[in-house]
């Protein structure tokens, strides 16, 4: 039992927490700016995958992975304005309009990719995101090789946390989208635009899930493929809920998902193979549900979250 | 006087058909109280939502001091110097003081200036002698704590005219005195207010002078509110004469509902301690209370939705055994609950269905299981014909109607089934004069025709005008009860506070 223990935590471990968290990090600070306006974006999964195929593919077409990113960013945003049309301007319900933003990106990320690349027998793929080993601090034994090793998103993912945190809690703006998602009547008699800001805080959502798409096909598989998401997007509308729509907890519940993760994927490839690969696979979600069962209780959620707001009403 | 702060000159407001505002005028100097009165629906509302830029007018025009403005949205009025403070809070519960006061003011370099804004809280404080813990979340502030911040987020935005939407509605009287006279302070020193409201004695205690609207025209203006008597304003108010109801003496006889030593549990509010009351056939007991000592947990037990865990209680001789609504129902209870819209009826439904939910299974509605949609309609018409409940008719969404036409629907549906004891809770919060005369008489006819009724309510004049005797509740006990005789104001404010333990 040591042995497998053994094999499971060492530094290649601790590196793939973070390769995993980082994703997961990106979309769920995306969602949370979005749910914290009043907006719950169902849209995510289908963000995520179009935004992976877009960046994909202007990072093939065009040799430059930034350009890449820069690509998933906007598509992202472009995605997060759609489902703001919808559910803040038109004040539509937001459940139906986000799976109908998930269905349409996806069916248009399908679509694209094969008009792009067309059917071919081995999935195209880039040369993605190397790691970039920060001076002196990649040296630390260890948490080093883990931590500081690693690709640029990744230390994008690790500052953008913390400036989360700052603009949801020391700007005028974070302090609106705060509002909008709690008392959206309160914010507009203050002079506060309700339906600007909630277009906003959605836009920057979509942003940081393009983000994360991007991560996927450019920095961990560095190819396109239909199942690059695979329940990513619904995973960090979970751990908004876990991490109580607070970036430095959704960012801690990301990092918790990503240990089971990791964890499940070192049991697969461990000495334990005589259980079926896909008991381990359910790992991390069964971990989900079971923590979202007993931690999330006492959980509120933004007053007005899922609230259109229309002002002559009352 | 000085050239006035504001001015409204010939404000029209139409939506569809109705006209909300028509031609009105009306002006408020610095340093003046100016009443705004009139009766659900007569405009009030809708004249303030366009001078806070929520309603643009069809026609008319704003001034302020003398230059005409234009007032397209909440930050328009806000800059023009106009702050308003809503009847229902514009505050988020989780955010704290501060923030909910640096909405929308630009930050100092990219962040939120909290100095600049606790400088101003402080400031505000002296000016006035308002203050708050800036730090505290909303939602642990008292009602009253919550409207002065509100009060306070409008000064903190440099209003010079306040519009306050009926403040008192939500207070309780010792409070209100407290308002008042933050109120008058902030006259003293040269602000504006608007005071909005339907509570007369409160108008001619307060303003300097007074708009009435009736129907969406200025109805009369009232130049001295102190020296004008209630029933002159009521009838500029309402356009005729109002009498209030006659109350004959009645002999009360047997009990029909009594709480021996009843106690409450797990309940949201306060829980009931060692509650005894009865109330007899022809009679009307009223409880009062500041909101939250315990009248909900009352409500419930009385109507069977909370089952006490010590204590007894009987309705007309019949213990009861099993406190669910049905049982009580069956044992002739009538309830009108305290919020008509969610525990009620159900908005969402035809009329015709909310005023049979009670009896939904009973032979009158339905056979053999299905429900026999003849008879509920006939019921629904019957009822909106003897009521005379405004609306297209029995298949109307009953979150259609108005809350005076709905308070009758709720009433007919009880009294239908002639209960020998009703249990009412604020029967008429939110109604005007006419509507809330209307339901005076109907209680009181019930009371002629021996129903023991229950009326737990804030409003102590009208708690004055229909009661035999009034119990006040202070932490979830009775702290004492006077014959209506005996009772004033000023005596059930004071036992209301806890201070005067019995009577």
């Amino acid at each position: 039992m040591s042995a497998v223990f053994e094999q499971i935590f060492q530094v290649g471990f601790l590196a793939a927490i973070i390769r995993i968290a980082t994703p997961l990090a990106f979309a769920t600070l995306g969602e949370m700016f979005s749910e914290r306006a009043g907006v719950l974006n169902l849209g995510i999964e289908g963000i995520m995958l179009l935004s992976a195929m877009a960046g994909f593919t202007a990072a093939s077409l065009s040799g430059s992975l930034w350009l890449g990113v820069l690509a998933a960013v906007l598509t992202g945003a472009l995605m997060g304005a759609l489902h703001a049309l919808f559910t803040v301007a038109l004040g539509l319900s937001q459940h139906v309009c986000g799976i109908g933003v998930t269905l349409f990106c996806s069916g248009l990320a399908y679509f694209l990719y094969r008009l792009i690349f067309g059917q071919q027998s081995v999935p195209p793929s880039i040369d993605g995101f190397k790691p970039v080993p920060i001076p002196l601090l990649s040296n630390i034994p260890v948490l080093g090789p883990a931590v500081f090793n690693q690709f640029a998103l990744v230390y994008l993912a690790v500052v953008a946390v913390p400036l989360a945190a700052f603009v949801l809690y020391r700007t005028p703006w974070g302090l609106s989208v705060r509002m909008v998602g709690e008392n959206p009547r309160a914010a507009d008699s203050a002079g506060v635009s309700v339906i600007a800001t909630r277009f906003q805080a959605v836009i920057l959502g979509g942003a940081l899930m393009g983000l994360a798409g991007a991560f996927l096909t450019m920095a961990q598989f560095n190819a396109f493929t239909f199942g690059v998401v695979s329940g990513r997007g619904w995973v960090a509308i979970a751990l908004v809920v876990f991490g109580r729509w607070d970036p430095w907890r959704s960012a801690g519940a990301a990092l918790l998902f990503a240990f089971v993760d990791a964890l499940q994927l070192r049991m697969q490839a461990s000495g334990l193979g005589h259980i079926p690969y896909e008991a381990f696979l359910m790992l991390p979600f069964i971990f989900t549900i079971v923590a979202m069962a007993f931690m999330s209780r006492n959980a509120v959620a933004p007053s007005a979250l899922l609230k259109p707001f229309r002002r002559e009403e009352r | 006087m000085s050239a006035p702060l504001i001015e409204m000159r010939g404000i029209t407001k139409s939506f569809g058909a109705v006209k909300a505002n028509e031609a009105v005028d009306l002006s408020v100097a610095p340093g003046e109280i100016l009443g705004l009165l009139g009766e659900n629906g007569a405009g009030k509302t809708t004249l303030m939502n366009v001078l806070f830029g929520a309603y643009a007018p069809d026609a008319g025009e704003i001034l302020v001091e003398g230059r005409p403005v234009a007032i397209h949205n909440s930050a328009d009025a806000l800059a023009a110097g106009i702050g308003m403070v809503h009847q229902h809070f514009h505050l988020a519960p989780r955010l704290t003081v501060l923030e909910n006061l640096l909405i929308g003011i630009p930050g100092k370099s990219g962040r939120i200036d909290r100095a600049g804004g606790l400088a101003r809280l402080k400031e505000i404080g002296r000016q006035h002698g308002l203050s708050l813990d800036p730090n505290l979340p909303v939602s642990a502030l008292s009602v009253g704590e919550q409207q002065r911040l509100e009060i306070i987020k409008a000064l903190f935005r440099g209003a010079r005219l306040l519009i306050l939407d009926e403040p008192t509605a939500v207070l309780a009287p010792s409070e209100v005195d407290g308002l008042f006279a933050a109120l008058r302070s902030m006259a003293a020193q040269g602000l504006g207010i608007i005071f909005i409201s339907h509570k007369l004695n409160e108008v001619r205690a307060l303003t300097h002078r007074c708009v009435v609207l009736r129907l969406g025209k200025v109805a009369g203006r009232v130049d001295q509110p102190a020296q004008t008597t209630s029933a002159e304003m009521a009838k500029l108010m309402c356009g005729h004469e109002i009498v209030p109801p006659t109350r004959e003496a009645s002999t009360p006889g047997a009990s029909v509902l009594a709480l021996d030593n009843i106690s409450t549990s797990g309940h949201a509010g306060t829980p009931l301690r060692d509650v005894s009351l009865s109330v007899r056939s022809g009679e009307i007991l009223g409880i009062a209370g500041v909101s939250g000592n315990g009248q909900r947990a009352l409500a419930d037990v009385i109507s069977g939705m909370l089952a006490p865990r010590a204590g007894a209680m009987t309705i007309a001789g019949k213990a009861v055994e099993q406190f669910s609504p049905r049982e009580l129902q069956a044992l002739g209870l009538g309830r009108i609950p305290e919020d008509r819209m969610t525990t009620g009826l159900v908005t969402n439904l035809p009329l015709a269905d909310s005023m049979v939910l009670p009896r939904i299974g009973t032979e009158a509605f339905s056979r053999k299981g299905l429900l026999n949609p003849g008879a509920i309609r006939a019921f629904a018409e019957a009822q909106i014909r003897a009521y005379d409940i405004r609306c297209p008719g029995p298949m109307t969404r009953a979150g259609a109607l108005s809350g005076g036409n709905l308070q009758k629907a709720l009433l007919a549906r009880e009294l239908a089934f002639d209960p020998k004891v009703l249990i009412v809770s604020q029967p008429t919060r939110g109604l005007d004069i006419g509507a809330a005369r209307f339901i005076h008489e109907k209680f009181l006819a019930m009371r002629a025709r021996g129903c023991g009724i229950i009326v737990i309510g804030e409003d102590l004049e009208e708690l004055l005008m229909l009661s035999d005797r009034i119990a006040v509740m202070y932490e979830g006990r009775i702290a004492g009860t006077v014959s209506g005789a005996d009772a004033t104001v000023a005596r059930l404010g004071l036992m209301m506070t806890g201070a005067e333990g019995h009577a």
